[in-house]
């Protein structure tokens, strides 16, 4: 979503820096700032520090459009408007807005902290192909409000220089400007929370990481500099650790912890399902611990980067692209930074476009970037690439309901990758039936989007709208009209993507694009057959074993009747008991 | 009585070679329902048509088919023991069979009436009585019956009951009869039975009153088809003027019912004459009446559609259109309109001068 915002950005940034000039200088001279120390500090991704400054930019802009509607009724000259107009920390735009980023009240702020800790270790752990075992746990803090969350994983560790930005810097991360699958998207995750303790209770961010045996364990307590979005070292030193290999994250924040729906419980477990090859370990604040053990020792596989395919590329990217690429001409340009152009459809493009292939793109940016955007969207340009996509897998699935859920029957679907909007896609499905499922109310529904469960939000996701308009009575199911099946019934749909279209930044629910609908009612509808197959055969085998019951109750007096009207003997009484039960029982075969 | 015994035993034989020989055992019954019987006029009695139903023990059937054989052996044990057994007490036998007892009567009663059409026979000649009452006499009759202790010959004088009646057994085979009367006249009602016995009507026209309360029961049905059979006394039924008097009542005692078809040669009088009140005496002797209800015009109409007598007897069917048209009921009682009585002195006198006319 970010991205989305940051695309939107550019085009407004032109028009602001037409027509407030105050504003431009503001924002002008913090960019530079921004970028010495950005140069100073981030060796290795000298593009990140470049890249957050839109997004800051149009939040100071934001702001000052709002002051400016409301002193115009005051008849306010540009004077005094100036005045009023001044930087926004980053700070008070996050308090503003922390639910944006799922932090809106006390509990759902713990569940966050907790879901972007235990996100980041495990695509850590992932991407550097290790188990992921995390441990999580919630200490009562100072007062009744208050909580020590501390997350602990056996991941890779981070490098010393790397970690006051990746934990006290806003909007700093791997995950961004890459189109890759992981549960990560937007850099903003760990530091926000980091930020939400700071401001909750003004206690620094700790955090223990270490990259091998062989290398210290280095300590940290941050604090985020509110106003640059810069992380303040407090203590910095080496410890002894125990731990070989890994990271410890603590933050204090003002929280509250509750069991049931939408609980730090309930994400652990869905996690551990969706993820079967984690262990999860859970102390709680009354100092009970729970751990959800793994079950499989498969590694996810790695996924793989991609370009954006032209097709999910809006038009203010384009121009982006345009000037930030290396290529000399359009037709390279095309070809090299995106998925899927060959030299030929490049050409083509460029045809349908009336600009030559061999424009320098700098130039197009500014002219006729426009045409360029029809022309791509009327070519036919082949689908991008799906092995970017590690899906969970059929048997994985299953094993991960097996573990968490006791029930009868399961069954899980995993869909050929698909795409929407230029952005390559997989659906998974999976369902658990009978057991010890509660029966007597509506299906449970546990969504997933990059193996990261979906709790808030359910009726505006794009996976309960396809769960609802599937036709559940076809599968031996009771559904009322709009609503959620009823019975035994644990529904799971896993979206697999380089780009999981949120709602919003807080990650809750998946757009309702046709393609992704489409695609999760496919693989429902497919679960659901063959949940009606066992389901049918479970319940003739009922019935038929009801028949035998039946059967088998009132052939004796069949027997009986007729020994007292021929004068049986006992023994023959039941030779006819036997000879009847294999007759009827031989009709039924 | 053997013969029944040995008839139950011989079916009970049937259905356990069958099992013997690996085969699904069946039960054949005839069909009991008024589509099933046709109106004979030469026997005069509603008459089976031959469909039949056969049960054959299958998983779904096997409750049933259990229970038909229970009731079965019952029947045989009391035919053997020369006991009776009611209907109900046959549903509280049946609390002794476990899983295959009857929860409610009306489920014993049908298994009950299915062998009876099994055996072509009725449920007394089995050992099953009804609760039901047989009715009442009262005139000219002696009925000998026997002592159930000693078994000595009782003779009962039904002209020496005073105001009240001698009362019909369940069972009237075993009885013997003897007359002076010129006929019998049964009456729908007790009421109207209370006024002629009396004011002693039996002395006055030499006859024998029965008052059969409603639809008569089978004893009833029997007793009066053995009065006329032995006896050759002419019946005359006196009903009320609406479709149930005349369908239900007299058209049972007539000819029997759909329901049991399979035993209505024993349970009719054929030539029971019907003496009124008619439809044309409301006119001629001016009865108040009631304008009939929608299930008296339902029933009425049912019997011409499909009421195999009814559209075996023109008259009949012009006297039904005559009260549709007139759209009107009178009772038994509405004589008294003119005089307490007046049904003595005058309606019963002028009719039976010209029993000739009175409808089949």
């Amino acid at each position: 979503m970010a991205k989305v915002r940051r695309t939107k950005a550019s085009p407004k940034r032109k028009a602001a820096k037409k027509s407030h000039s105050t504003s431009k200088k503001t924002t002008g001279k913090r960019k530079k700032a921004d970028k010495s120390t950005a140069k100073k500090s981030a060796e290795k991704a000298p593009r990140v520090s470049k890249e957050t400054e839109p997004k800051l930019e149009t939040v100071a802009e934001g702001i000052v459009e709002e002051t400016r509607e409301e002193a115009s009724p005051l008849g306010s000259t540009a004077e005094d408007m100036a005045k009023r107009q001044r930087e926004i920390s980053v700070a008070e735009f996050f308090m503003k807005n922390r639910h944006l980023l799922g932090f809106d009240n006390p509990r759902k702020a713990l569940l966050t902290t907790i879901k972007e800790g235990v996100d980041n270790a495990l695509d850590a752990c992932e991407e550097a192909g290790i188990l992921p075992e995390v441990r999580i746990a919630i200490a009562s803090g100072a007062d009744e409000n208050r909580f020590r969350v501390t997350i602990e994983d056996n991941g890779p560790g981070i490098l010393k220089s790397q970690i006051p930005k990746i934990f006290a810097k806003l909007l700093y991360g791997s995950k961004f400007h890459r189109l890759k699958m992981s549960r990560g998207q937007q850099g903003i995750g760990i530091s926000a929370a980091g930020m939400y303790g700071q401001l909750t209770t003004g206690k620094p961010i700790v955090i223990t990481s270490r990259t091998a045996r062989s290398q210290p364990a280095h300590y940290y307590e941050l604090e985020i500099d509110a106003k640059k979005n810069e992380p303040r070292i407090l203590v910095d030193r080496t410890v002894d650790w125990q731990a070989p290999r890994g990271t410890k994250v603590e933050i204090e924040l003002e929280a509250k912890f509750q069991k049931g729906r939408q609980s730090v419980e309930e994400y652990l477990e869905q996690t551990s399902i969706a993820n079967p090859h984690v262990t999860l370990a859970l102390v709680t604040p009354d100092n009970e611990t729970t751990v959800y053990n793994r079950a499989s020792k498969q590694v996810p596989d790695h996924t793989r980067e991609i370009k954006p395919h032209p097709y999910g590329v809006e038009l203010g990217v384009l121009i982006k692209m345009l000037h930030d690429t290396k290529a000399r001409t359009l037709q390279s340009f095309l070809h090299t930074d995106f998925s899927r152009v060959s030299s030929r459809v490049a050409k083509e493009i460029c045809d349908k476009a009336k600009v030559s292939e061999r424009s320098r793109p700098s130039r197009v940016a500014r002219q006729e970037a426009d045409n360029l955007f029809k022309a791509i969207n009327q070519t036919k340009i082949m689908n991008p690439p799906t092995d970017c996509l590690s899906p969970i897998g059929e048997e994985l699935i299953v094993a991960g309901l097996k573990k968490q859920i006791e029930a009868a029957f399961f069954t899980a679907v995993t869909r050929p990758p698909a795409v929407y909007r230029g952005n390559p896609f997989q659906i998974e499905a999976a369902l658990a039936y009978g057991g010890s499922v509660p029966g007597d109310g509506l299906a449970r529904v546990l969504r997933y989007a990059n193996r990261v469960p979906l709790l808030y939000q359910q009726s505006a996701c794009a996976i309960t709208r396809s769960v609802l308009s599937t036709a559940w009575r076809n599968y031996a199911l009771q559904q009322s009209a709009g609503a959620l099946p009823t019975g035994p019934l644990v529904i799971l749909v896993h979206m697999a993507s380089v780009w999981v279209p949120f709602t919003s930044e807080s990650k809750e629910a998946i757009a309702h694009y046709p393609e992704i609908i489409k695609e999760v009612r496919l693989a429902l509808q497919e679960c659901g057959r063959r949940l009606a197959v066992f389901v049918r055969r479970r319940r003739k085998a009922a019935e038929s074993e009801r028949k035998m019951a039946y059967i088998h109750k009132y052939i004796p007096h069949v027997a009986i009747a007729l020994r007292e009207m021929l004068g049986l003997s006992q023994h023959q009484e039941s030779a006819m008991v036997k000879q009847l039960t294999d007759v009827l029982e031989r009709s039924r075969a | 009585m053997s013969r029944i015994a040995n008839q139950i035993r011989e079916t009970a034989a049937a259905v356990r070679s069958k099992i013997q020989r690996k085969g699904k055992p069946t039960l054949t019954f005839p069909l009991r329902s008024l589509a099933n019987v046709k109106y004979q006029p030469k026997k005069g009695f509603l008459e089976l048509k031959g469909k039949k139903k056969t049960r054959t023990l299958t998983v779904a059937t096997v409750k049933t088919f259990a229970q038909t054989l229970r009731m079965m052996s019952q029947a045989k044990t009391l035919v053997e023991d020369d006991e009776i057994m009611t209907k109900r007490e046959a549903y509280y036998v049946s609390k002794n069979w476990d899983e295959a007892r009857f929860d409610e009567q009306p489920e014993s009663d049908t298994v009950i009436d299915d062998i009876e059409a099994l055996f072509q026979v009725n449920r007394e000649q089995l050992g099953f009585i009804p609760e039901e009452k047989g009715g009442e006499i009262a005139g000219k009759l002696v009925v000998i019956d026997r002592d159930s202790e000693t078994g000595k010959e009782l003779r009962i004088d039904c002209t020496k009951f005073g105001s009240g009646a001698y009362s019909i057994p369940i069972s009237v085979e075993h009885l013997k009869f003897e007359t002076k009367a010129k006929f019998v006249l049964a009456i729908e009602t007790a009421g109207m039975f209370q006024r002629l016995v009396k004011h002693g009507y039996w002395r006055t026209a030499n006859c024998i009153l029965v008052s059969m309360g409603g639809v008569p029961t089978r004893a009833c049905r029997r007793f009066i088809r053995r009065l006329a059979d032995e006896l050759k006394l002419p019946v005359y039924a006196f009903v009320d003027c609406d479709p149930y008097g005349m369908f239900n009542i007299y058209r049972t005692l007539k000819v029997g019912s759909g329901n049991a078809a399979h035993i209505n040669r024993y349970f009719c009088v054929p030539n029971a004459k019907f003496l009124g009140v008619t439809p044309q005496d409301i006119v001629d002797y001016k009865l108040p009446t009631h304008p009939l209800k929608d299930v008296d015009i339902k029933r009425a109409k049912d019997a011409l559609k499909n009421d195999p007598f009814v559209q075996h007897y023109k008259p009949w069917q012009d006297a039904i259109q005559q009260l549709l048209d007139m759209g009107v009921r009178a009772e038994q009682q509405a004589f008294a309109v003119h005089d307490l009585n007046y049904v003595i002195h005058h309606y019963l006198p002028e009719k039976l001068a010209v029993s000739k006319t009175f409808l089949p």
